[in-house]
């Protein structure tokens, strides 16, 4: 459950002073709301590298796509699974 | 190890494995602290690639595996309570408590919901205001932000029906302690790269000096590894105790202080109870009273209680590195992921599940499975 899993932000759809910065980020089409807070200066098309929902460092899109492979590989994606639907939501 | 040679580094892993067969002299003792990291080398057959000299002593695991068993119970009883959803990361949800596990639970009634991300409960927490919604925060330091930022947002938020139970262990104490025990065989670390990216190196530099062991950074893919593990080497047969970033392209040397920040600002340092291992001075976080509303050890008034471990499990001298899974008499026996009696057997990433995974997987391999 630690492992982080590189994505690509395609937007950035809010931006409170920092707090509650959230975006969306693609993980090799699979899209999840993410908070930005902790990577403040990534921007839009920049490789975040993700974990449990929120972005914890900018990488290079070469790490990106070695990291996702490798991920992919060990079966480790499904964690993110489909867009949660909250029971009773 | 059909995985290896359709890999595209099946070269450079080739040349390492090469050059760490030239320059071991010395029986050698290295540990990987990340679950991760025992999962690739376990099924990249990296294990059986390394000279006979070398062990690899798999440490800790993951949050899940050291999770005592107390707390699991604590959880199960707060989903039972007809104020609660209880909410969990999915990798928690099997991991047997010491009657029930989160998943037999709900099955039996208890409201337990899985949630991608701590930032899912408190959007649920927003959508059930008659409700108390508790969020089962497991987890390293790479998962510290995302459980403190869902506090901080809450607050924020207004919202008082949002709380975490924290089982929040630490990697350098969880380090200290293994070294400072007089039967471990610790002689150089590979520290975990996720982990470091929020942290940094900052916290190895005195374990290094210390105890004079090699610590390195270390990434997952099976280069990162055998990488991790020639510069460890390397360091042990030219005497040297350096920490070193291996996994320079995604940890910086300084870790992401935003992350750094929000974790001080919502929990402290506390003692914790490592499953398998006992208890750990200063490695964990508990929520801080700044924050106490949101903390369901309060909240709920939890008391403290002690669950014994199944008498024949022999985590805490795998853990040391002294035994392996294997030497275990209730290894794929009486222990099986399915049925776990210790950590090391919880999850994926605990070193009896990943033995027992792969060896499977080579007996289907030799008897043609
Ligand atoms: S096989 Fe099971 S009982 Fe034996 S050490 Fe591992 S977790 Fe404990």
């Amino acid at each position: 459950m630690c492992l982080a899993i590189p994505g690509k932000i395609t937007s950035i759809t809010e931006h409170l002073e920092g707090t509650f910065r959230t975006g969306k980020v693609s993980f090799g089409g699979i899209v999840r709301e993410t908070n930005l807070s902790m990577v403040p200066d990534a921007n839009v098309d920049d490789f975040v590298l993700v974990h449990v929902g929120v972005a914890i460092s900018v990488i290079d899109e070469e790490e990106a796509q070695k990291t996702f492979d490798l991920l992919k590989e060990m079966g480790e994606l499904e964690d993110l699974g489909p867009e949660p639907k909250l029971e009773g939501s | 190890m059909k995985y290896l040679t359709e890999y595209r580094d099946a070269n450079l892993v080739h040349e390492y494995v090469t050059r760490i067969h030239r320059l071991v002299t010395h029986p050698w003792s290295i540990m990987e602290i990340c679950g991760g990291q025992t999962h690739g080398l376990v099924k990249n057959g990296i294990l059986e690639m390394l000279p006979p000299q070398v062990t690899m002593v798999h440490g800790p695991g993951c949050p899940v595996c050291v999770t005592p068993l107390h707390l699991i119970d604590d959880a199960i009883d707060l989903a039972y309570r007809p104020e609660v959803i209880m909410t969990s990361f999915g990798d928690m949800m099997r991991v047997p408590g010491s009657r029930e596990s989160l998943l037999e639970a709900k099955a039996n009634g208890a409201n337990i919901q899985m949630v991608y991300s701590p930032l899912d409960a408190v959007r649920l927490a927003q959508r059930h205001p008659d409700r108390q919604i508790v969020f089962f925060a497991v987890g390293f330091e790479t998962t510290a932000p995302a459980n403190a930022l869902s506090v901080i947002q809450a607050r924020a938020m207004g919202l008082s029906n949002y709380s975490i139970l924290t089982s929040h262990v630490l990697v350098p104490p969880a380090m200290e302690a293994i070294l400072s025990d007089p039967e471990s065989r610790v002689d150089g670390f590979l520290a975990a790269g996720h982990v470091c990216t929020i942290m940094g190196l900052e916290e190895y530099y005195p374990i290094a000096e210390k105890y004079r062991v090699p610590i390195v950074v270390t990434g997952f893919e099976p280069v990162d590894l055998l990488q991790g593990i020639y510069e460890t080497l390397k360091q042990l047969e030219e005497g040297t105790y350096r920490v070193e970033n291996q996994y320079a392209r995604v940890v910086q040397d300084q870790g992401n202080p935003n992350a750094i920040k929000v974790i001080h600002q919502v929990f402290t340092t506390s003692n914790r109870i490592w499953r398998g291992i006992g208890e750990i001075p200063s490695s964990g976080y508990e929520v801080d009273v700044e924050y106490g509303d949101f903390d369901a050890r309060r909240k709920f008034n939890l008391g403290d209680r002690e669950v014994p471990e199944h008498p024949d499990c022999i985590a805490g001298e795998i853990l040391k590195g002294l035994r392996k899974p294997y030497h275990c008499s209730q290894f794929g026996k009486g222990c099986t992921p399915e049925h776990p009696l210790g950590a090391p057997m919880v999850s994926s990433e605990g070193a009896c599940a990943a033995y027992y995974h792969f060896a499977q997987m080579k007996n289907e391999m030799v008897h043609g499975g």
